[in-house]
């Protein structure tokens, strides 16, 4: 049964899609967030996913970060099948695997900067003998030492979002989930975390999934997927080149 | 690292958590407390029943109306039936009881007093003497100290029972608290034959046999019981040591009763917990949401809040358990005028019982919020403001 699951994910992608749809049963009716979704993302993939509120990008970007399951269908993560998984191993595969930005930038108010970082590390190994590999990233991110040791709440939002993408980095995951990383910075320290995402993306092969509304923005990507009413459109300019991987 | 999430969590709400920790101390305290009180007063009431608990008394048969008897024709037990105990209980003691109680004179002052006739032989057997000697010469009167100590006697007084004479203080007993054989605190020791010939009593009104060896106590009871009850019941046997049972038992009942209400404070403590934990969850939605997403597991999650708790119930029943000794000093002092029983181990027990309930109870109120935290759904966690 689990062989035959995951035949479906065995196409060398490292995100598939399979006809997914996903409901969100409320009061006032079923809501269909997801309408029969099918997508491949290939490794070293750079994609922007941009479509009005309410169309589907944050519950395409949760079920990529196996925070939800898929209501139908098949979603398949490095080769894995996600149906059937438990809580539990959909946890680790999001620890092991996937690293995720946010627009508030989330890092954990208890913890300084560093110990932010070390702290999916820990989760992982369970060991504290990290604290070398986690200033390596943190100065990766071009943050300055003399900030390692400052809370979250001492630092700005630039600063913050440096924190929270070497948090997301430190267990080297393969797959980066971004939603609206530059949303609460300004124009110019945004530019500069799409550089960072872009020469990850260029010099480390990580695949990255960025949710945005802004065009600027998602020109960085390799492409562009466009979402409306739980469906993809494909954009006529961008539909031949699409064709070919899917 | 779960820990020190904990950890860092209660010492930035300290003030939250001292809160909680001050009901689970308060809760601590209480019943640490009672339960020393109360098992130092089983302490002090079995001390002050002497040491009894190695007799047997033999009481002539009142048709249920419990020992004593004190009718206005008690029955009494003959001379014949104290041979026929002695016959059977041998080797062991039987020490046949004459008693009554007379109007006294000493010097000027009129009195009613507890009167034993005893044979001299068997008197050192039951009782011990503070000042003076054991009886000389029929004549002779023994004293008990609470008797001496209210009327003023000392060696060398002069006693007039009633009508029947008078009697010569040779010595003065030592006290020997309340007893179910006989009581001569508040009352005088004479030697049988004087009283006999001073009440004119023919038979004896109980007989206490001495048992050395505590595990023959049952055989011995049923043997009297075998030869003196066969045709009619004769004689009521008791053996003193299951009347000390029964009653330390009541007072241990009562003892563990008053705990349990003591016990109430520490679930209103428990639910205080609840309350700061519950608290805490909802404060940390958000953050839940985000320890989620980056790979917390569950029961991660779980176990992150119950320490929180534990470390709660860890501190505060630690501060309860020493706080207690000072209330259980304080609440023996005030009660029993005495701390002579604080520092035995069947008191100190109660510390380690009372830190024990305060962490159960901590971690219990725990589950319910770690079990919430961990159930919550990253996605909605994470978009909670």
């Amino acid at each position: 049964m689990e062989e035959e699951l995951n035949e479906i994910c065995s196409n060398g992608s490292i995100i598939r899609f399979r006809e997914v749809t996903k409901i969100y049963p409320l009061e006032g009716g079923d809501v269909r967030a997801l309408d029969g979704v099918s997508l491949d993302i290939v490794p070293g993939d750079f994609i922007a996913i941009m479509g009005p509120s309410g169309s589907g990008k944050s519950t395409l970007l949760n079920l990529m970060g196996c925070l939800d399951t898929p209501t139908c269908g098949d979603l398949c993560i490095k080769g894995r099948n996600t149906r059937g998984m438990t809580d539990e191993e959909l946890t680790v595969l999001r620890r092991d695997h996937i690293g995720f930005i946010f627009q508030q930038f989330n890092l954990l108010p208890l913890l300084n900067a560093l110990e932010n970082v070390q702290y999916p590390l820990i989760l992982k190994t369970g060991s504290r003998n990290c604290i070398g590999r986690c200033r390596e990233v943190l100065a990766a991110m071009n943050l300055d030492e003399s900030l390692f040791s400052h809370k979250p709440s001492e630092l700005s939002g630039g600063q913050q979002q440096r924190v929270a993408i070497a948090r997301a980095l430190v267990n080297d995951p393969e797959i980066l989930l971004a939603d609206e990383p530059t949303g609460n910075l300004d124009s110019k320290t945004g530019t500069a975390i799409m550089v960072l995402l872009d020469d990850l993306n260029r010099n480390q092969g990580k695949t990255i999934i960025m949710v945005t509304h802004d065009p600027a923005i998602a020109k960085y990507a390799r492409r562009i997927i466009r979402i409306v009413d739980g469906k993809i459109s494909i954009p006529e300019e961008q539909a031949g080149a699409l064709a070919n991987v899917l | 690292m779960f820990f020190d999430f904990a950890r860092r969590n209660v010492r930035l709400h300290w003030l939250r958590s001292l809160l909680a920790m001050l009901g689970i101390i308060i809760g601590v305290v209480t019943i640490v407390s009672i339960g020393i009180l109360g098992n130092s007063l089983v302490l002090a009431i079995s001390d002050s029943l002497s040491t009894v608990g190695d007799s047997i008394i033999v009481t002539p048969h009142t048709g249920g109306m419990g020992f004593g008897g004190g009718g206005s024709a008690p029955e009494l037990i003959s001379d014949r039936d104290v041979e026929q105990i002695r016959r059977v209980v041998a080797p062991q003691v039987t020490v046949p009881v004459y008693s009554g109680s007379a109007r006294m004179k000493i010097g000027a002052e009129d009195t009613v007093g507890v009167i034993y006739g005893l044979k001299s032989d068997d008197i050192p057997i039951l009782l011990e003497l503070a000042e003076g000697t054991y009886l000389r010469g029929s004549s002779s009167a023994m004293v008990g100290s609470r008797f001496a100590h209210d009327n003023h006697i000392k060696v060398g007084s002069r006693i007039s029972v009633g009508d029947k004479g008078s009697l010569r203080v040779v010595g003065i007993l030592e006290e020997r608290g309340m007893g179910f054989d006989i009581n001569p605190d508040y009352g005088i020791v004479v030697e049988s034959k004087w009283f006999e010939n001073a009440f004119g009593q023919n038979g004896y009104n109980l007989v206490i046999v001495k048992v050395k060896q505590l595990t023959q106590i049952e055989e011995v009871k049923s043997d009297i019981e075998r030869q003196l009850n066969r045709r009619e019941t004769v004689v009521d046997v008791i053996d003193t040591r299951a009347i000390l049972d029964t009653i330390l038992t009541a007072f241990g009942q009562i003892s563990t009763f008053v705990t349990a209400i003591g016990g109430i404070s520490l679930i209103v403590a428990g639910v205080s917990i609840l309350n700061v934990m519950l608290m805490s969850v909802t404060e940390r939605i958000k953050e839940i949401g985000v320890l989620r997403s980056i790979g917390t597991k569950r029961k991660e999650i779980r176990r992150m809040f119950l320490y929180e708790a534990l470390i709660l119930g860890l501190i505060g029943s630690s501060i309860g358990g020493v706080l207690s000794i000072f209330g259980g000093y304080a609440i023996s002092t005030v009660m029993l005028q005495t701390t002579e029983y604080l520092f035995v181990p069947s008191s100190l027990i109660f510390i380690a019982y009372g830190v024990a309930f305060g962490i159960g109870t901590s971690l219990l109120s725990g589950l319910y919020p770690a079990w919430k935290a961990s159930n919550l759904n990253p996605i909605e966690a994470l978009r909670h403001e």
